[in-house]
């Protein structure tokens, strides 16, 4: 140690840091580093900028300009009187046929609305599982009160499904303890049994209580019959789609093969191909007179489709699994439908979860093709009644764009919901 | 599974086939099978009762029958006077054709828009984030509709580049943006052989190219094998690729076919229909979106320590990109890019909607509705997408196991 006194001068303190300087902090860096790091990147920003000038530029005016009330577009380029702007009225006027078709009676929209409200009831507690495993009993219930809420009718159709599936439900709970197989398919032959008996003491239309005015299949449209298709197919086709997955890794070549020459038949077509067969094909192989109408049809080809799509990401889930755990449910005893049950399709169904999410988001975008098969679906409306209509013949932009925004914010949103999913379940702690 | 243990001898009892897995599959099997062959026989059985009800048969002759539709876009020669089954064809060359200019540009859009995704400059990525999310998540059919009608209701009619005051002018003027279709030069030989001979001739050319270039770059490898330096091979493969292209072209004197406009409409040059433009420009875009995921995937799947090992070893940037990245990230890339082809030729399927001739339009479309044969229609349209797609997957599987990491 030096005696301090002697020093001219010693610094206790540490100097206070000097701010950078400007071109090295703050937004001037950040714009130096991230938009004109090299001349070639400059380029780049440059042209991003142009392209950016030129989409809003052409899109701005327009929408701002836009007219939201008029009877037709020769009015509303009235209004505009030269000037660039868009016709939103043709969404306001037409808002109802966007949304449920044209034919769906108008004094009962509240019923598919309060349907659609209380899908979101339904669906809660299966996409987010913290909430109280109560809540699934309603999701249970939802399919049959909403197709007696869309399509009305007697509320005892609804009933004695919801019955008989309650039925099979109590028949299988009461004997999977024995055998799997026993459970399962009993309770498929109880489920039947029920339904024939309450066929057979409630015949079809003679009852009138608690009937709503019943609204036919081919009344359905707009974005409606899309939430319909969408919502129906995706939650039918999992449960196949894993049936056809396990099939397919099946060590029984009779049932492997059978899985095999669905799923590739199946994705080896375009789904337009199925919907035809839907429409001019699938009425040919149901019994004579039975009659079965195109939503139904239209339900089982999409059904179909998907499934076969869903199978393969599970299967690409069930191989991702590590052997181990296939012989540790062996070694523990269990038998197929135990180990599967228990330990193989927790695990690979949450592999699979990004992938069936995409497949789902792929089907919700495709149920636009039934348009083709001339369902009135919300592209069908748009190409059908409202732009062949004469006053808003020409309003091509606004109508695109409406259904461009409500297939994306629908997709997009599913997309990101699975995003938050994959971070969820993530438990492989890197 | 096996078990460890000898099974237990004895003779077989019927309660086996139910009790012990061993014999269990093949009764599940044989009820499968059964139920299998129950229902195919209940649902061929309402097919022909209801055929018979309706006085219908299952009958192919209809295609040996005149179609009698005109078909607009063609590659082959056809007339209303050819056979249905002509116009079946007629319709897969469009099929293929489209599927064809669509994966190309498809590629082309997905390629850039991944690698720029990745870019370090934050609005170019941003920029490209929000051209993938936009195209993933809107469905194509509304892509295409929305192509469409730029095609039929904002490009300019024929008559608005005519006269002195005209509203349009040709692009370049060498070709014309109308809503009939965009009209492009048609290049020629002025001493060729003729049109489909030419053609064969360049395609011949470019071949023999590849062929040339693969060649000097095989020798400039054995060259570096052998003594460490790599000779350049860059002049030499230009050459390769141009010279006799440029020399065929002086010799059969090259030259262009202009459209111009003749009357009411244009004449000349190479017509591609808005039908076309339409289908063929939505599954570009629409699928580029998906590619640059996958591209975008592949490149980050890489492993940074990758790269980082090539720059160690004194590589350039340029070669650790051809070397070491990329034939690592093509490995991920390939598959899913296949099947998006795959994807790009049943999507062409939805030509129907703006009118192009494609497969669906003619056989499962037009001559459907003409000849009332729903059932044998649509069984060849599925059994062409069928052959199609099952020939892409045989390539997949073959690219597959030729890049499979070579384990001992």
């Amino acid at each position: 140690m030096t005696d301090r006194s002697n020093i001219a001068f010693v610094r206790t303190e540490d100097v206070p840091a000097m701010p950078p300087p400007p071109n090295a902090a703050g937004p001037v860096k950040w714009i130096k580093d991230n938009l004109f790091a090299t001349p070639a990147n400059s380029v780049l920003t440059i042209l991003a900028f142009l392209a950016i000038y030129m989409i809003l530029s052409g899109t701005v005016p327009w929408m701002i300009n836009g007219i939201w009330t008029s009877p037709s577009l020769a009015v509303c380029r009235e209004i505009l009187d030269g000037t660039t702007g868009a016709c939103f009225a043709v969404l306001t006027e037409r808002w109802n046929q966007l949304l449920f078709g044209f034919q769906y009676p108008t004094d009962l929209y509240w019923r598919p609305g309060l349907a659609f409200a209380l899908l979101f009831f339904a669906a809660a507690p299966v996409l987010f599982f913290d909430l109280p495993r109560k809540l699934l009993i309603f999701t249970a219930l939802y399919p049959f009160i909403a197709f007696w809420l869309i399509w009305g009718g007697s509320i005892f159709g609804p009933i004695l499904a919801l019955v008989s599936i309650a039925a099979g439900v109590v028949f299988y709970q009461r004997f999977v303890k024995n055998s799997f197989a026993l459970g399962f398919f009993g309770a498929l032959v109880t489920a039947f049994i029920v339904l024939k008996i309450g066929g057979f003491i409630l015949p079809d239309g003679e009852i009138t209580e608690g009937a709503m005015r019943s609204v036919p299949s081919r009344d359905l449209g707009g974005f409606m019959l899309n939430m319909m298709l969408g919502v129906t197919c995706v939650s039918l086709s999992v449960p196949l789609g894993i049936a056809l997955a396990l099939g397919r890794q099946s060590s029984m070549p009779i049932i492997k093969y059978i899985c095999v020459v669905f799923i590739e038949f199946v994705r080896g077509v375009p789904l337009i191909t199925l919907l035809f067969v839907a429409n001019v094909m699938l009425g040919y192989f149901f019994p004579p007179g039975s009659g079965v109408d195109l939503f139904l049809r239209v339900v089982i080809m999409i059904t179909m489709f998907s499934a076969a799509y869903i199978a393969e990401v599970i299967r690409g889930g069930l191989a991702a699994l590590p052997k181990g755990q296939y012989e540790a449910g062996d070694s523990l005893g269990l038998d197929y439908a135990q180990s599967m049950r228990l330990i193989i399709l927790p695990q690979a169904l949450k592999i699979s979860i990004p992938g069936i999410v995409n497949v789902a988001v792929g089907l919700f975008k495709d149920t636009t093709l039934v348009s083709v098969i001339s369902m009135f679906d919300l592209v069908g409306m748009i190409r059908g009644p409202i732009l062949a209509s004469v006053e808003w013949q020409g309003v091509y932009w606004e109508l695109f764009g409406f259904a461009a925004l409500l297939f994306f914010i629908t997709c997009y949103g599913i997309s990101q919901y699975s995003q938050w999913l994959e971070r969820r379940l993530a438990t492989d702690h890197r | 599974m096996t078990s460890i243990t000898d099974p237990p001898q004895g003779s077989f009892r019927l309660s086996m086939l139910i009790n012990d897995t061993r014999y269990r599959s093949y009764t599940f099997q044989a009820i499968a099978f059964i139920l299998l062959a129950l229902s195919i026989g209940y649902l061929i059985n309402n097919l022909f009762t209801n055929l018979a009800a309706q006085g219908l048969d299952i009958n192919f002759a209809f295609l040996g029958a005149p179609a009698g539709y005109d078909i607009n876009q063609r590659l082959i020669e056809y007339t209303s006077q050819s056979t249905n089954l002509r116009a079946a064809f007629v319709g897969v060359l469009n099929t293929l054709l489209v599927a064809f200019l669509a994966c190309v540009t498809a590629t082309i859009f997905g390629v850039l828009a991944g690698v720029l995704r990745l870019s370090n400059n934050w609005l170019v990525s941003k920029l490209m984030a929000v051209y993938v999310e936009i195209f993933r998540n809107i469905p194509v059919l509304i892509w295409i509709l929305i192509i469409f009608t730029i095609m039929i209701a904002v490009l300019p009619g024929p008559r608005e580049f005519r006269g002195d005051e005209a509203t349009s002018s040709m692009f370049l003027g060498i070709s014309a943006f109308t809503n009939r279709g965009v009209y492009v030069p048609l290049p020629f030989f002025e001493r060729g052989f003729g049109g489909a001979t030419d053609l064969l001739l360049v395609i011949a050319i470019l071949v023999g190219s590849f062929f040339g270039a693969r060649a000097v770059t095989a020798r400039a490898t054995r060259i570096q094998e052998a003594t460490g330096v790599r000779p350049a091979t860059l002049t030499t493969n230009l050459a390769i690729w141009f010279g006799p292209l440029i020399a065929a072209f002086l010799v059969f004197g090259l030259s262009f076919e202009v459209p111009e406009l003749k009357g009411f409409n244009f004449a000349g040059g190479i017509k591609i229909g808005g039908p076309l433009i339409a289908i063929w420009f939505a599954l570009s875009i629409y699928t580029g979106a998906f590619i640059a995921e996958n591209v975008r995937a592949g490149i980050q799947a890489v492993s940074k320590g990758q790269t980082e090992a090539a720059g160690a070893l004194g590589i350039r940037p340029g070669r650790i990109m051809s070397l070491v990245v990329l034939p690592q990230a093509l490995r991920v890339i390939i598959p899913p890019l296949i099947s998006n082809y795959l994807n790009i030729t049943k999507n062409s399927s939805l030509a129907i909607l703006v009118g192009y001739a494609d497969v669906t339009a003619t056989l499962g479309g037009i001559t459907l509705n003409q000849t009332g044969r729903a059932i044998e229609c649509i069984l060849l349209l599925m059994l062409f997408y069928l052959t199609i797609s099952l020939l892409i997957s045989a390539m997949i599987n073959v690219y597959n196991n030729a890049i499979k990491l070579k384990e001992r």
